[in-house]
């Protein structure tokens, strides 16, 4: 092993660190989206909603979704490949559930007459939440890749570092949501 | 933890086995167009730059015929612009759309990506000792995140309506309604997918730089032995990465407002005659949205400049950098503080006045780091063994121009003198000096220091003496008389002064500064073909360390391949700036320190 990777030896993983960085600035995004929020709310035309309870659905299927994926890491730590890809896959299909739970809760929004352009405060409502579906279906992707990964054969190198990666980011857009709910909640 | 690194060095793509790195093949595609190496990156963003500053200088050379022979007419303007210049004179409506365009593409195209985009991929690895950036393939990624930015902006050159015309700050409703200007309609949504992939470019740079900085750095090169231009552009990065967010939320609202008919920013709006449906929009609130990034993006400009402009002044005043850690210290301050005086673009906007107050004083606080920064450059001067290379010169005319145009962002930081002066010429010259042209002179100043270790040969001497010369005392000469200008009052953004009476005794002016305005673009020629000539035909480096200096690149052959280092990465032992220390003109970093050294 050279100088240089003994000395890193102590600091943490750069794609990891990359990560967090990444995450900050994501959050920077939802801040200004917030932000924007809370100044528009004070204004005058604001009309406040009730959230469906198909809301609370997904957030159970995210939470839940959260469990399994960190399962799936310390299953692959652990060298327990069936139960890691089982539970890769698991993961990737509640993603997929939050996907479809989300796009219901806009169904029944929109059929109620909150139509994207009928108020700002709908506006958005359906920015926001949209924008952060998004977000799971970039962790959806990733979360295909490292199932592709899984199943290939020709892979032997046991890497842990892109299933942290993908993890901590699914963690994140999992709490992003819960704070998004609880923003959307109590500021309305 | 050990399995981290084991796992490391298969992941990293530019491992550390040496041997591997310099033998493995290289096609002409994969070294020059979709390269990994960091050091190519930068040149591509250089390359890519300098094309957009020719093309940006060059709108303003021909508003700046419009602004100073508003009655003249010239027939090859047509030949060039067809219709925008029908009769030969520039159309008023592409008045605005060339004066839109040279905003963007010298804030975003060249000062941002082609500044911090050139110098930390070219810098960051070769001076912090690694083989390349923690993830080369994000990097590729970025710059071709830009290039693709750049296609789709210069395409919007030539669409039938021209492209965005609303000023480089796109503020609704103008940049919201297709209808309001021939400039809002296709051309503004190629702008806000331009620089959408623009923000990815940066975002994506911005993550590396960091993580490359606070990970990579090779063995003894502590925080604090890091040269300034690494402080600094690791400061312009997470300034990036944490604004350009924001602005991106912006520009999703406005995309919005646009095409799906939400009114986020609209509201009470009457086109033509008709009432649109647009209701309960505030306009100020883009207002505030843009100018969170657009505040730290005058730094993200500035920071590497003065990064740039301090290690040159200390390699070629021989000594060491002044107050090392207040310049460190200065740079950080100046990043807070970037992110806390946003609303000082807004003092008309109607901005409580309370508030205003606020933001005064947190825009006047920048001077206290700014001025710490000023007095180090100075003292660092301040009977140096001084060389004036054309990277001196520069390095100095940057910390001129950072005087000159940061002593009116004083004036211009009142509230209650802003609301005279806002909109005003006075605006113009104070933010052309202070952050295009100073930051212009800090980017040469590193074309000219690092040149030889991008392409191993020297740019021309003679030609850097003129090109220097002709660009500072031209600088001068087309801002200095702004600043009049814009005490008396007169607008900026008007396509014709000369039907107003109080301005027509400007008309001299004008035109005085058009006609300095073309000598300084035709001094910027002489500078690209001077660079390109340099590559093929300049004086070639045959020293390792051409210009004395203690940082690591000088350490890497003349021309070094992918990987820099032959061997291992050499081991760090002192700071940057071990310059005239015990008689000794220079001790490089990998110098271990002597027993009996003094301390600076």
């Amino acid at each position: 092993m050279s100088i240089v990777a003994m000395e890193q030896k102590k600091r943490i993983h750069p794609h990891k660190f990359t990560l967090w960085v990444a995450l900050a600035s994501i959050t920077m995004m939802f801040a200004g989206f917030t932000s924007a929020y809370i100044i528009k709310r004070n204004q005058v035309n604001w009309v406040t909603f009730i959230l469906p309870p198909v809301f609370w659905y997904s957030t159970a299927v995210i939470i839940l979704s959260s469990v399994t994926i960190w399962s799936a890491q310390n299953a692959f730590k652990n060298r327990e490949m069936l139960k890691y890809r089982k539970l890769v896959v698991v993961t990737l299909l509640l993603g997929i559930l939050f996907i479809c739970l989300q796009a219901v809760g806009f169904k029944q929004l929109w059929d109620k007459g909150m139509t994207l352009t009928a108020n700002v405060s709908f506006s958005f409502l359906y920015i926001i939440v949209g924008l952060h579906a998004l977000h799971i279906l970039g962790g959806i992707i990733a979360l295909i890749v490292l199932f592709a990964s899984a199943f290939s054969t020709r892979v032997r190198n046991y890497n842990i570092v892109p299933v942290e990666v993908i993890s901590t980011y699914w963690h994140f857009v999992d709490f992003l949501w819960i704070y998004l709910l609880i923003f959307l909640i109590l500021i309305r | 933890m050990s399995t981290t690194v084991i796992l490391q060095e298969s992941d990293v793509q530019v491992g550390y086995d040496t041997h591997q790195e310099h033998s493995h093949h290289e096609s002409f595609i994969t070294k020059y167009v979709f390269s990994q190496d960091h050091k190519m990156i930068g040149k591509q963003f250089l390359i890519t730059g300098m094309i957009w500053a020719i093309i940006g200088g060059f709108f303003s050379v021909i508003f700046r015929l419009q602004l100073g022979y508003p009655e003249s007419t010239f027939p090859w303007l047509e030949d060039l612009l067809g219709h925008w210049a029908k009769g030969g004179k520039l159309q008023p409506e592409f008045y605005y759309a060339l004066v839109t365009m040279h905003g963007t593409i010298l804030v975003f195209f060249v000062l941002t990506a082609g500044l911090s985009g050139t110098f930390a991929n070219f810098l960051i690895p070769l001076q912090i000792g690694a083989r390349d950036m923690a993830s080369p393939l994000l990097n590729m990624l970025s710059y071709w995140f830009f290039f693709s930015a750049s296609i789709v902006m210069m395409s919007s050159l030539f669409v039938q309506t021209g492209p965005a015309s609303g000023g480089w700050t796109i503020y609704p409703p103008l940049s919201a309604l297709g209808d309001a200007s021939s400039g809002s309609k296709i051309g503004m949504d190629l702008w806000l997918a331009s620089m959408a992939m623009f923000i990815v470019s940066q975002l994506l740079a911005g993550l590396n730089y960091i993580s490359t900085i606070l990970n990579l750095r090779t063995k003894g090169m502590s925080m604090t032995r890091m040269p300034l231009t690494i402080w600094a552009l690791f400061f312009t990065a997470v300034l990036g990465v944490l604004s350009f967010p924001v602005l991106l939320s912006g520009a999703i609202l406005l995309l919005f407002d646009r095409n799906l008919g939400t009114s986020f920013f609209l509201s009470d709006i009457v086109v033509n005659g008709k009432i649109l449906p647009n209701e309960g929009g505030s306009a100020i609130l883009f207002q505030h949205l843009f100018w969170f990034l657009g505040h730290p993006e005058v730094y993200i400009i500035i920071l590497p400049a003065m990064g740039i402009s301090s290690e040159v002044l200390s390699v070629n005043s021989r000594k060491p950098i002044f107050g090392y850690m207040a310049m460190v210290g200065s740079l950080f301050a100046i990043a807070i503080l970037a992110f806390l005086v946003w609303a000082h673009h807004m003092f008309v906007t109607g901005l409580n006045p309370f508030l205003g107050a606020f933001f005064v004083l947190l825009t006047l606080l920048i001077a206290v780091p700014s001025a710490i920064k000023v007095f180090n450059w100075l003292t660092t001067l301040w009977r140096g063994n001084i060389r004036f290379t054309p990277a001196m010169l520069y390095a100095i005319g940057f910390v001129s121009m950072f005087i000159s145009g940061g002593l009116t962002g004083i004036f211009l930081g009142n509230s209650s003198l802003d609301i005279h002066l806002h909109d005003t010429y006075f605006i113009i010259a104070h933010f052309h000096i202070v952050m295009g042209v100073a930051g212009f002179f800090g980017m040469y100043a590193g074309v000219y220091h690092w040149f030889p270790k991008m392409y191993g040969r020297f740019l021309n001497n003679t030609m850097g003496y003129i090109h220097f010369w002709v660009t500072l005392i031209g600088a001068y000469l087309i801002f200095w008389p702004m600043h009049y200008e814009g005490l008396a009052g007169m607008p900026r953004r008007y396509y014709d002064f000369s039907g107003w009476e109080s301005f027509k005794m400007f008309a001299g002016l004008n035109q005085f500064i058009s006609f300095i305005s073309i000598l300084v673009f035709a001094a910027q020629l002489l500078f690209v073909f001077n660079f390109v000539y340099s590559i093929f035909k300049g004086r070639k480096v045959t020293t390792q360390n051409p210009w004395k200096a203690n940082t690591l690149e000088w350490t890497t052959p003349i021309r070094p391949g992918h990987g820099n280092w032959e061997g291992e990465i050499p081991e760090v032992y002192r700071g940057a700036y071990d310059y005239g220390k015990d008689g000794r003109d220079f001790i490089p970093q990998t110098e271990q320190i002597g027993e009996n050294e003094s301390h600076h």
